[in-house]
């Protein structure tokens, strides 16, 4: 039954709304990505939470009007309009008050949502109200989903996704280097503007899928888990693309099959998944990689400080050090340096000296920059250029 | 001369014995990820002196004074104050950081700001009497900022608000201060009156280690000078240790000739 | 008029009034620290916890699940600093994948597991009941003098009372240290302050509070009381003592105001229900936010 979910066989409703889902997941992540390069990337959690007002006042509306409240694109454009107001509360808060921002996004989240809550209160008290259903749109719901919804959320996440490919450059830009976007002739504020128009898009489209408690998550674990593969930001954005289409593809898809498993949870909860291995995992900046790396380090510091200090007949005072020494076999169990150890302290403590000499020197002073008391000097230094500090140092039988 | 002699004349590993030295440290390793900012570097503070801290930018002057107060961990290396550990000697220590690393829009007055000098004094619960509140205004009046008590601190020049971060440590009643740089940004008044302050403290018999970074004022102002680029470069008294051919180690190609040559004409 | 008043409103004001006097109050240090989202993420991850507390117990009761919630908060926070220190991610992005990530497995949690014949869903612990927290025994402001009726008081009432006196006790015995170290980190670790269990501390009240809170006001007026009173409050004042009694203030009046909007503003205008007392609480706490961006005399840097 998964395979088959997996593979599309599912009516042509599912298949829809798994298409949607795809196309929303890829824009949604490569979306997030760029919020995240500029560290912004909770703004969303106020853009979705601020939606709820807009969806019940539209609701609301469509009533009073006539209709029956449940169109999904009057919905949608109600929650649109409100989120917008909660975008402007927050930049107004932050820009003109001493509010930092973080408060100004709690404080719009909380209290949009609560206004949205009273609304919702007093929507069960209207004809009609009961069925409206709203309450769907606070962890999405996908199943029965009419034929029309469908359409509208693949379209929806089609349209999103062009209009990243479309922005995609200007964006990168904006969120690498401000200040070189605004010599190339961008106007940062309107880019900024156009990414929270982007926001606010997977935000509304998204809504009847994954619910808007948990829409963020989208926007903000996609990008996170390929900052972990890469340091390019034209890689992030299309990793996080990546990232973000196959949790959506896989939420929708395994939703389908099983009514009793929602959408939003699984399109989350799969993302997490695809983040918790790569922040194992990854090569470079994954913590795997990182406590090796960081623990050689420390071998390496620990161990040539004891060797220095050993040079020098003195004691090795830390107890890490020591051991690490008696475990290379430079140290006997009584502290005394072993013969080997002493060939290796001497070895040290000449790479020092030499590093002495470059720094001095006038004409290699400019490599000393590359001594970070770990590197030998032979890393850096020609053999000539080492013959010639040797030279300088004199008296090589010394060593 | 043996690769020995050189590293050792270079002071690279000063003699174990630090006695009672106001501040000495051994061995200091930093590093930030896997990038030593502050590697093996061994300091020994003189007694009643004034003692500068320079060295490029980047070199790790200011985390060489935050790991020796254990605001930053080192990855190895001992920190002594006063021949002792620092636990027990905190309360001999006045530290004055950067005035960029707080955040000025906080809701306080610059009274409560200098009365956090004092916190070590009046405890978790202790009763500010009348006493405390009048050495905070002589702390105040001391650094020529008696009048602006009262004032919210983001109202502040830059000059005023390391006046008051440098009252805030004279209320400590310290005996070591240890200044991250101290004349960053602030108008020539205030850094004569910084001065004037460090000056009288050392004339006290108080010791004062600040991180500098105007090569033409280290003559003038200081005792004794660190040298510093990640490692140690150099210490000792100004007149021996604050050389051209120090200078031209510590900071590489990054000294300008011009540079060079007026210290050159300074020393003479 | 009175009778009424007693059993079925003054114990949810009261109990609304504690609790949003026990968010603000840590709140206040949470915004100052650029930290006012940590309340929106332990509110968040209370979901999981209950359900897990509810399907280990396989009972709706008090205790468990608020211990369920407290364990989940220390999960929540121990996650968003793991991810944030190990996989080097700022703190906001760090945040936003914890708090969706184990509330969308509560709500997973919650579809899987059999709770039809309980009162456990999404809703009330976003919502809370705060309406439905009655006083049976009181028959009028004389059962307040009534020591066998005041014992039928909502235990929800005992609960937020000694959270806030909890709260309290925190903040003014550590108020130096909380001020100093979230003022000047650097200075006060020079003085030899912890300043990182400190901040944990604070976390830690935060939790207790949110939690506590959660069960009878629901995760919005938590959110909404962490983080506006005290912002608020900053506006009105260049002082941080006043600027806590102000947050104390704004508070009261958010949760009393809010839930006699709630309560009786739908009859003044006509409609036949009330209307949910914690989003109006939490609408509220927002108007006054913003009268004090519009007006309040510290309100520009």
């Amino acid at each position: 039954m998964l395979a088959e979910a997996l593979l599309l066989q599912l009516g042509y409703n599912a298949t829809l709304v798994t298409f949607g889902a795809t196309a929303l997941g890829v824009a949604a992540g490569a979306t997030g990505a760029f919020l995240f390069l500029r560290k912004r990337s909770l703004v969303s959690d106020a853009v979705s939470h601020a939606t709820l007002p807009g969806l019940a006042l539209a609701f609301l509306i469509m009533v009073a009007l006539g209709g029956e409240g449940r169109s999904l694109l009057g919905l949608m454009a109600g929650s649109a309009l409100s989120a917008a107001a909660g975008l402007w509360c927050v930049s107004a808060l932050s820009r003109h008050t001493r509010v930092p921002e973080d408060a100004a996004i709690g404080a719009v989240l909380s209290v949009f949502f609560g206004f949205g809550v009273v609304l919702l209160t007093v929507i069960q008290s209207v004809p009609l109200g009961r069925q409206a259903g709203l309450e769907g749109f606070l962890l999405g719901s996908t199943a029965g989903m009419l034929f029309a919804d469908a359409v509208i959320i693949a379209v929806g996440g089609l349209a999103v996704l062009a209009a990243v490919l479309v922005l995609r450059r200007p964006l990168t830009v904006v969120a690498f280097d401000p200040g070189f976007g605004e010599t190339q002739g961008l106007r940062v504020a309107r880019i900024d503007a156009a990414l929270m128009l982007l926001v606010m898009a997977v935000t509304v489209v998204g809504l009847k899928i994954v619910g808007l408690i948990l829409i963020v998550a989208m926007l903000i674990i996609p990008a996170v888990t390929a900052r972990f593969w890469t340091n390019q930001a034209s890689s992030v954005v299309l990793l996080a693309g990546f990232f973000g289409g196959l949790a959506g593809y896989v939420g929708a898809a395994t939703s389908a099959i099983a009514p009793d498993l929602p959408t939003g949870p699984i399109i989350v909860l799969t993302s997490f998944v695809l983040f918790a291995l790569s922040m194992a995992c990854a090569p470079e900046r994954g913590v795997l990689a990182a406590l090796l790396r960081h623990r050689r380090f420390e071998r390496l510091v620990h161990l040539r400080q004891g060797l220095l200090a050993m040079a020098q007949g003195q004691h090795v005072y830390e107890a890490r050090t020591r051991r690490l020494l008696r475990g290379q076999g430079f140290m006997r169990p009584d502290g005394v340096p072993t013969e080997s150890g002493k060939g290796e302290a001497a070895r040290v403590l000449r790479d020092e000296a030499r590093w002495q000499v470059v720094r001095a020197s006038a004409h290699l002073s400019e490599l000393a920059v590359r001594d970070d008391g770990l590197t030998p000097t032979e890393d850096v230094l020609t053999a000539d250029q080492i013959a010639e500090v040797d030279r300088r140092l004199g008296t090589p039988e010394a060593v | 001369m043996s690769p020995l002699e050189l590293v050792a004349e270079n002071g690279l590993r000063a003699p174990d014995l630090t006695g009672d030295s106001p501040l000495a440290i051994r061995g200091m390793t930093v590093s930030y990820g896997d990038q030593p900012v502050v590697y093996s570097v061994d300091m020994t503070v003189r007694q009643g002196a004034m003692t500068a801290i320079i060295g490029p930018n980047g070199a790790g002057k200011s985390t060489l004074l935050k790991a020796a107060l254990g605001i930053v961990a080192p990855l190895s290396g001992q920190v002594t104050v006063f021949g002792q550990g620092l636990d027990a000697t905190r309360n001999r220590i006045a530290y004055v950081p950067q005035r960029a690393s707080v955040d000025w829009d906080f809701p306080t007055r610059v009274s409560d700001v200098v009365m956090m000098g004092l916190y070590g004094q009046l405890g978790l619960l202790g009763r500010v009497r009348g006493l405390h509140r009048d050495r905070v205004q002589a702390c105040l009046a001391r650094v020529g900022m008696q009048d602006f008590g009262d004032r919210q601190i983001g109202q502040l020049s830059g000059g005023q608000q390391q006046r008051v971060f440098l009252a805030r440590a004279l209320a400590q009643g310290a005996d070591l201060y240890l200044l991250d740089e101290p004349f960053a940004g602030v108008d020539a008044a205030t850094e004569r009156a910084i001065i004037n302050v460090l000056h009288e403290l050392r004339d006290e018999g108080k010791t004062v280690v600040a991180v500098h970074h105007d090569l033409s004022t280290v003559r003038s102002y200081f005792d004794d000078v660190f040298l510093i680029n990640r490692r140690k470069m150099g210490e000792g008294p100004v007149e021996q240790a604050f050389t051209v051919p120090a200078l031209q180690a510590t900071y590489g190609g990054r000294l300008a000739e011009g540079q060079v040559a007026q210290l050159a004409l300074d020393a003479g | 008029m009175g009778a009424e008043f007693v059993a079925l409103s003054l114990p949810p004001i009261l109990i609304g009034t504690l609790a949003a006097l026990a968010c603000a109050l840590p709140g206040n240090f949470l915004v100052l620290r650029r930290q006012s989202l940590v309340g929106d993420a332990i509110s968040h991850v209370v979901l999981p916890g209950i359900v897990v507390a509810f399907l280990v117990t396989g009972q709706v009761s008090a205790w468990p699940m608020m211990l369920g919630a407290a364990a989940a908060a220390v999960v929540s926070v121990a996650l968003i600093e793991g991810i944030r220190r190990l996989g080097r991610v700022d703190a906001g992005a760090a945040m936003g994948v914890t708090f969706t990530a184990m509330f969308a497995f509560g709500v997973l949690l919650l579809e899987q597991s059999d709770t039809s014949g309980v009162h456990l869903d999404v809703e009330h612990a976003l919502y809370g009941n705060l309406e439905s927290l009655i006083w049976l025994d009181a028959v009028g402001w004389s059962s307040l003098l009534d020591p066998a009726a005041l014992s039928g008081l909502p235990h929800e009432l005992e609960r937020m009372a000694i959270v806030f006196v909890l709260t309290l006790a925190f903040v003014v015995v550590l108020w130096r240290p909380l001020v100093l170290s979230t003022f000047d980190e650097g200075y006060a670790r020079s003085l030899g302050l912890p300043v990182a269990t400190l901040g944990l501390g604070l976390v830690i009240v935060a939790a207790i509070t949110a939690v506590a809170a959660f069960d009878a006001v629901g995760s919005i007026i938590v959110i909404a009381m962490f983080i506006c009173p005290p912002a608020a409050a900053r506006l009105m004042t260049n002082q941080l003592v006043h600027q806590v009694l102000w947050s104390l203030v704004f508070a009261a009046i958010s949760a009393v105001l809010g839930y006699v909007l709630a309560g009786y503003g739908p009859l003044w205008i006509g409609l036949p229900n009330t209307v949910s007392a914690a989003g109006m609480i939490a609408t509220v706490s927002g108007l006054i936010l913003a009268i004090c961006a519009v007006a309040g005399p510290q309100r520009r840097a």
